[in-house]
């Protein structure tokens, strides 16, 4: 057997691209993309065995901004890829990676299959209460009072609550975090990346360019008053009655993930073929 | 009863519980015991459960998958509403009606036809054997018709019964000394047996899949797709893959390109109106180059329409439905069982072509179950081509010759990559610009412009100046329509397309050479293969589509008449 070849601790910088974002200035995007790498390095994994999958929308273009392994898919499934994915391959780590508008409108019957199935897999929704890549259409979680070109004077819909939808479908780890502290979201993803299952971490990532008031997301953000719980109920009611700026890992499941690929066949084709033989 | 019957035809009906799918199953393997061929297809009311249903069973001395024009006896447990299967059960002076006449006298529709109707009293004699049922009666009357030896049903019985054998094979017999005494459609004797298989397309189409090398399955259940699937998922457990039933067809077609992307073979089932769902991320499989395999098992539409019913109307979707420029693989079976090599093909082609394909089945071949030869599978290799490190920066697009380059796949080191729904460079990385959308456009185009099929692409058979085109389940019938022609001494050219796509003009061309008549068959409204036919090859001579749409088969009679029409 050859020695193992112990490889050089990786850095954050290890797991960003050279290419240069098309984000906006200002971005929260840029930070959950710094907090992705800063994650993988402590997680001390290698680009190679990583995947992070993405749909449509300025948040979804973050997989080719890291060295890992990268599928930018269509507009809604980034779900869908991640778990075919992490399925066929479960030695790899996967991160899939949403907006609001791909992963709670167009793709939002993914997220509540998704949670349910528990595929171990980690999903980031960068929450930016817009459509930014489209230029400022109101998303599932929008104020129902913003004011757009598309709804003027506002949807007059109430929001949609992400992490209540997950806990009731049976997501396996939920926390929110906040792009502003890129520590905090490096922390919160490698705890999550580490719980068994489907862990659901939820960015508040401003855009500034069509919802400039999210800057005052700092004063807002703020640690979660009390640690989590892996009580469903008390899940429930802390997630209903907090205002969305509670930061942190709010539940930890103990469900059992979803099973990948078996390891090894236990028939051949022949055998198979047998079943229609006469 | 002199036994000089090639092919005989069956089918049996009742209400909802009568048993008749049960019956029908058993006299096929009784058919198969006893070394004939046989197909069994069904149709059934709107029930979900339950409600009126029939089986039609063929037994022949030769390999056929289509259905006779008519049918030599209709016998029925009951005829509650068996009437509305009157165009699916043709009958003439030659047939005959079993039935009970403590259910009445059988519908006006069928005895206006000159079938003789001959009362069995299928539920009394039932009731002479302690467990017995009508079902079971009217299988042994109907397996003394056609001359089945008495051992053939005894070990169908016993193939097919978990508990009440014993009473199963008693009251089957006292059917078979009902038949005795009608006059009946006895079977030639079959020459010395080949070795077959008793198969349903959709298992056929389920085993080509794992030949080909799928291991990972996402599907949504759909009629008439749905038993694919069911025979899928332990048999992939079985040799080290998985299935996983998704929340919707956006789903499974969306993880079926994750996990394909992650280097496992991976393929989706559905029936047209998943296929609808599908097509956005069949664009992602073309332009990320993400090799995955859809069959698509054809029932009537638009929109649900008669979801357990076949029709050969989804080329056009399947052919052209993909927004922008879309290169990509269609393939057709063109007998039962050739759903296995076709589906394996597709598999192949998709991987070594890193492209979508998608498998034109349907309701027809999919829930038909017949005793075929077992086939004889060619020694392809088909494989994707896999990238490693060689410390140069990694080209996932890179332009080469044959429009393929080698796909890194997750876990290989130094060539990571992002694979990308967007316009990209050779790098992979995303860009705008007009000259590497041409490149990369013409580079996928050429993948698939530079396949060769070989003999492939379609199966053509017979010689002469008229030729019939055709695809699909619309070949059986065709076949048999040639083969009395033939035995009259007439020959034309019978030429099923496999290969849909990319088109074969050079090869049809050659096929047709000489040919003054052409007809085209096909299984939907509108025409939908002549128009296809017309605008990728010339067609030599006049043209004459036959078509209808579905649920009916056509019958080999009335093809033949077309091509000996003078
Ligand atoms: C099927 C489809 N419909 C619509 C679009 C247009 N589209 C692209 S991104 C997007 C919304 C993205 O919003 P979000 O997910 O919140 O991401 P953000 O850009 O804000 O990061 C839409 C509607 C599309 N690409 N595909
Ligand atoms: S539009 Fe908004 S979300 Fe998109 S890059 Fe600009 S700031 Fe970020």
């Amino acid at each position: 057997m050859n020695a193992p070849i112990t490889s050089p601790a990786l850095t954050a910088k290890d797991f960003k691209s050279d290419y240069k974002p098309v984000w906006c200035p200002g971005c929260g995007d840029y930070s959950v993309l710094t907090a992705v790498t800063k994650a993988l390095a402590m997680l001390e994994l290698r680009p190679e065995n990583v995947a992070v999958v993405s749909g449509i929308g300025c948040s979804s273009r973050i997989p080719a901004y890291t060295t890992c392994y990268g599928f930018h898919g269509v507009h809604g499934r980034s779900l869908p890829a991640g778990t075919g994915l992490k399925v066929a391959r479960p030695d790899l780590t996967v991160l899939v990676a949403s907006g609001d508008g791909d992963g709670y409108s167009i793709g939002g019957n993914h997220f509540l299959h998704a949670c349910r199935r528990n595929v171990d897999l980690t999903y980031i929704v960068m929450d930016n209460h817009v459509y930014g890549m489209t230029k400022g259409q109101p998303s599932p979680t929008t104020e129902p009072d913003w004011s757009s070109k598309l709804a003027p004077g506002g949807t007059g819909v109430r929001e949609f609550h992400p992490l209540v939808i997950a806990l009731a479908s049976g997501a396996n780890f939920i926390a929110r975090a906040f792009s502003g502290d890129p520590n905090g979201v490096a922390a919160l993803i490698v705890e999550a990346v580490r719980h068994p299952g489907f862990s659901f971490v939820e960015v508040l990532s401003p855009c500034v360019t069509f919802r400039p008031e999210q800057r005052g997301w700092k004063e807002s953000a703020r640690p979660a008053p009390v640690a989590y719980t892996d009580d469903p109920a008390r899940a429930a009611r802390r997630l209903m009655t907090d205002d969305g700026f509670n930061i942190g890992v709010l539940y930890k499941g103990r469900r059992a993930p979803f099973a990948g690929l078996p390891a090894a066949p236990t028939h051949s084709l022949a055998d198979l073929e047998g079943g229609f033989r006469l | 009863m002199k036994a000089n019957h090639s092919s005989v035809s069956v089918a049996l009906a009742g209400s909802g519980g009568a048993g008749v799918m049960t019956a029908g199953n058993m006299l096929l393997e009784a058919a198969a015991a006893a070394g004939y061929y046989g197909l069994m297809t069904r149709t059934s009311g709107p029930q979900i459960r339950g409600g009126e249903a029939a089986a039609m069973v063929r037994v022949s001395t030769f390999a056929t998958d289509a259905q006779d024009d008519r049918f030599q006896v209709l016998a029925a447990i009951d005829w509650q509403n068996v009437n509305r299967f009157a165009t699916e059960l043709p009958l003439g002076p030659e047939s005959i009606l079993i039935g009970d006449q403590a259910h009445g006298e059988p519908p006006e529709v069928f005895t206006k036809t000159g079938a003789r109707y001959f009362p069995v009293p299928l539920k009394q004699l039932a009731g002479q054997v302690q467990g017995g049922w009508p079902n079971m009666i009217a299988l042994g009357v109907l397996a003394g018709l056609m001359g089945l030896p008495a051992q053939a049903l005894e070990a169908a019985i016993n193939k097919a019964m978990k508990k009440g054998v014993e009473a199963g094979i008693a009251a089957a017999k006292l059917g078979l000394a009902q038949a005795a005494n009608l006059d009946g459609f006895k079977l030639k004797e079959i020459p010395a047996k080949s070795s077959r298989w008793l198969i349903t397309g959709n298992e056929a189409a389920g085993y080509g899949a794992l030949r080909g090398g799928v291991r990972f399955v996402a599907a949504y259940p759909i009629t008439p797709a749905t038993e694919l699937l069911e025979w899928l998922s332990p048999a992939l457990t079985k040799v080290g893959g998985t299935l996983v039933q998704a929340e919707d067809e956006l789903a499974s077609i969306n993880m079926a390109l994750g996990a394909s992307y992650g280097g496992v073979p991976a393929l989706t089932a559905t029936s047209g109106p998943g296929l609808s769902l599908m097509i956005e991320a069949l664009g992602l499989g073309v332009t990320a180059e993400v090799p995955v395999v859809v069959v698509d098992v054809m029932r009537t539409g638009p929109s649900t329409g008669i979801a357990t019913k076949s029709e050969q109307a989804d080329l056009n979707i399947a052919l052209y439905g993909l927004h922008g420029d879309a290169p990509h693989i269609v393939i057709a079976p063109n007998s039962l069982s050739d759903c296995v090599a076709a589906t394996e093909w597709a598999v192949g082609l998709a991987e070594s072509l890193q492209v979508p394909a998608i498998v034109l089945s349907d309701q027809y071949f999919g829930q038909a179950r017949a005793v075929v030869d077992v086939p004889a599978f060619e020694k392809k290799s088909f494989h994707r081509a896999k990238a490693n490190s060689n410390g140069q920066p990694y080209k996932r697009y890179a332009l080469t010759d044959s429009g393929v380059s080698p796909m890194a796949i997750p876990g290989t080191p130094g060539i990571t990559y992002t694979a990308d729904g967007l316009e990209h460079n050779e790098r992979g990385t995303p860009s705008s610009q007009s000259g590497d959308h041409l490149a990369q456009m013409e580079k996928r185009a050429r993948k698939i412009s530079q396949l060769d099929p070989g003999d492939a692409w379609a199966s053509i058979e017979g010689e002469g100046d008229v030729a019939l085109l055709t695809f699909g389940s619309c070949t059986g019938p065709a076949r048999e329509a040639f083969a009395r022609a033939r035995a009259e001494g007439f020959d034309a050219r019978l030429v099923s397309l496999r290969m849909l796509a990319p088109a074969q003009p050079a090869k049809l061309k050659q096929a047709l050479a000489g040919v003054k008549r052409v007809l085209v068959l096909e299984q939907n409204h509108s025409g939908q293969f002549l128009r296809y036919l017309r605008s990728e090859y010339e067609l030599p001579g006049e043209v004459k589509s036959l078509r209808r749409p579905g649920p009916l088969p056509f019958r080999p009679e009335e093809i033949y008449r077309e091509i000996v029409r003078p």
